[in-house]
């Protein structure tokens, strides 16, 4: 328990609060990385997973996308991507990127096929447009679904901006792979700690938007 | 008036829901397409909105073909209720009523006090407009659904089912409902179910459908309970069981209607006005 | 290419030392997840804080728990047996949740029914409500197996030998092949060991195999 102790003197040094390379300049950098990541692939995934889930057409390849990308190791894909396309912001963003897509994909259209089929066709029925059902029955019924994609995207994505330290760039893993290479067990657990922190409050509050979310008078199953 | 001209439906599967289907219903006329599951009788149904296009023949309301029409502009123009009620369950009762006559450019405020109106009109206390759907019974969602596709007011009125999934005293009530307020409003109906006894109460006109939208029988209750034209529609009218044969027996000086099996069906009244006349 | 060939030795040895890490969090996670899903299946509170448990610790990021887990453990960050266990943690949090959906969606007239004709409450569970949760079961075993094969990588920048030491090396002596086989390999693993859980499951399940999809219609 030492250690911990340490670790928590570690975060709790005023030293580390200012400056450059300060735990919250390296905070910020993870969040904006974080943002961007998600933030980009969402701009791709949301209308591809809402066209798949509104038409019901090209699920197979979505479905098997997303099962297949789960097998990719993260890691991996930040080192080649390190490797390939040299220091800078392209290659770790690529990565995120690619990770964040298959839960937004799978939120976006499990969004449109979680709502009832004929609560579908009663809208059609009444003369709406396609756009229409989409944006004003499929969209506000499934948001939860849509969000909790997001909120698996953006966990995703904190866990491997941490990765993505190691070949160089900023964010909290910093403090991890520093404290790794001096054999530095307090900083290693105060980076730790301040990444699963930073993660938990990430889903914690997606959650919340979550159940903010959840329409009104649709019954939860 | 609609008239569909030898219409048939084949889905690219390859199965035939629809043959070879004509008939044409006035306006102002209660039209009950009758039969079992896979006689075709809802893709008809849908055939005059444009859920389902055709694949032969045409649909036409006063004349013109629907395929000409623009679909979301042709179904904003037409009421349709359906047997899940299909209500938006993320919006009131009131937001629901008024989806259509909004669509349409209606304003907010006029549309809302329309379908308050229509609330009363289908038997609703106004006071359920707040509610959302899962806080009514399935009785009271059914109704929403009538004030529904009655909100934009329009000529006709697509009814599939509407009642199949409430239980048998809700019916009957929703059905004399029904009964009523096409005595008010004349619409022209095409209402779609399997029970033919509905049918008969609800129908100025019946068409039995055999599977594939195949025309068993097609006037008015009478007419088919009458002089059913086969075994087929002897068979679905029950007449073939006896249920329809009723005959009058006196007993303790009243004149009770009794079926084929001995099973009194009711007390025979005196017409209004007037001595019963042997 | 020629890396490869010339490296076959490291392959094999890395990949080895994949499995070893791979398995028996795979396997341990889904027996566990089983009595506890049981017991969690019934009751609400229970089920509803466990699984929001669960669905936290699953958001907590592998390495922070790597680096943990050793102060509870007492063992070398760089041991595999930390590795085991953290992603056995990892496993359950995945698992349990889903399996105790699985047994919930088991038919209650169906188990009255098993209960009316006679079975012990053991019986039940073993002969009628596993076999029945079971296409669900594997559903959450397939994502069980596929992500931890993934997750075995991350102790890679530890220094734990497993495919992720091959992106470590491959990144700092800049082998490209190295870390694409490194890739290939770990997808290649989590695929062989998903389709062996399918046809595992086909032979224990006979009568789940995929249903036939419905027509268009109903």
């Amino acid at each position: 328990m030492t250690q911990l102790l340490e670790a928590l003197a570690w975060i709790a040094d005023p030293t580390r609060w200012s400056g450059p390379g300060s735990i919250p300049v390296r905070l910020l950098e993870h969040l904006w990385y974080t943002l961007l990541g998600v933030g980009i692939a969402a701009l791709v995934a949301i209308p591809v997973g809402l066209l798949v889930g509104h038409t019901r057409r090209g699920r197979g390849p979505v479905v098997a996308l997303s099962g297949a990308a789960r097998a990719l190791p993260t890691l991996g894909l930040v080192t080649l991507f390190g490797l390939w396309l040299g220091i800078g912001l392209t290659a770790p963003v690529l990565a995120f990127v690619i990770l964040a897509i298959p839960s937004l994909l799978a939120g976006a259209y499990s969004a449109c096929e979680a709502v009832d089929p004929r609560t579908v066709d009663a809208a059609r029925a009444q003369g709406m447009t396609e756009w229409q059902i989409l944006t004003r029955v499929e969209v506000p019924l499934g948001l939860p679904l849509l969000i909790g994609g997001v909120r698996l995207a953006a966990v995703q994505v904190v866990a491997t901006v941490m990765l993505a330290s190691y070949i160089g760039n900023g964010g909290l893993g910093r403090f991890i792979f520093l404290g790794l290479n001096l054999s530095d067990y307090p900083q290693m657990l105060g980076g730790s700690i301040l990444v699963v922190a930073l993660a938990l409050v990430i889903d914690l509050a997606l959650r919340l938007v979550e159940r903010l979310t959840a329409p009104r008078g649709a019954a939860r199953t | 008036m609609i008239a569909f001209e030898n219409v048939g439906k084949t889905y690219p599967d390859g199965t035939t829901a629809v043959e070879d289907f004509s008939l044409e219903i006035a306006s102002h006329e209660a039209v009950v397409l009758v039969g079992t599951s896979g006689s075709g009788k809802t893709t008809l149904l849908r055939m005059i909105n444009r859920m389902v296009d055709p694949s032969r023949g045409r649909v036409a309301i006063d004349g013109e073909d629907v395929a000409g029409l623009d679909p979301v502009r042709l179904r904003r123009s037409i009421g349709y209720v359906m047997q899940a009620s299909g209500l938006l369950p993320h919006r009131s009762v009131l937001d629901n009523v008024t989806t259509v006559p909004v669509l349409r450019g209606t304003s907010r405020r006029e549309a809302r006090s329309r379908a308050l109106e229509l609330l009363e009109t289908v038997g609703l206390d106004p006071a359920l407009a707040r509610r959302y759907p899962s806080q009514l019974s399935g009785g009271q969602q059914q109704r929403v659904g009538v004030a529904r596709a009655l909100a934009a007011d329009p000529n006709i009125l697509l009814m599939d089912e509407p009642f199949g999934a409430v239980d048998p005293i809700v019916r009957a009530d929703l059905q004399q409902e029904m009964l009523r307020i096409q005595k008010e409003l004349h619409k022209t109906i095409v209402f779609v179910t399997h029970d033919i006894d509905e049918a008969f109460l609800l129908g100025d006109r019946v068409v039995l459908l055999r599977p594939g939208g195949v025309v068993a029988q097609q006037g008015t209750p009478q007419e088919i309970l009458a002089a059913p034209a086969d075994d087929f529609v002897r068979s679905f009218v029950g007449a073939d069981r006896g249920t329809r044969t009723l005959h009058v027996e006196e007993i303790e000086g009243r004149r009770i209607v009794v079926d084929a099996d001995g099973r009194a069906a009711g007390v025979l009244e005196p017409p209004a006005g007037g001595a019963a006349r042997a | 290419m020629t890396w490869v060939l010339e490296n076959l030795d490291l392959l094999g040895s890395r990949l080895l030392a994949h499995v070893l890490q791979a398995i028996p969090p795979i396997l341990l996670a889904f027996v566990l997840s089983l009595p506890i899903a049981k017991l969690i299946a019934v009751r609400g509170w229970l089920r509803t804080s466990l699984t929001a448990g669960a669905g936290l610790l699953y958001a907590i990021p592998s390495l922070p728990l790597f680096i943990v887990l050793p102060l509870f453990l007492g063992t070398s960050i760089r041991s595999p047996l930390n590795i085991v266990v953290a992603l056995t943690i990892y496993g359950l949090a995945l698992m349990v949740p889903s399996a105790s959906e699985a047994l919930r969606a088991v038919s209650g007239d169906t188990l009255r029914a098993a209960t009316a004709q006679g079975y012990a409450p053991l019986q039940r569970f073993w002969q009628v409500e596993l076999p029945l949760a079971g296409p669900a079961l594997v559903a959450g075993l397939r994502v069980l197996a596929v992500s931890t094969v993934s997750l075995v990588t991350v102790g890679g920048v530890l220094g734990v030998p497993s495919l992720g030491m091959l992106f470590i090396d491959g990144f700092q002596r800049g082998i490209l092949e190295e870390i694409l086989s490194g890739i290939v390999l770990t997808v290649a693993l989590a695929l062989l060991l998903d389709l062996l859980i399918v046809l595992g499951a086909r032979v224990a399940l006979p009568w789940a195999r995929t249903p036939r999809r419905k027509g268009a219609r109903a």
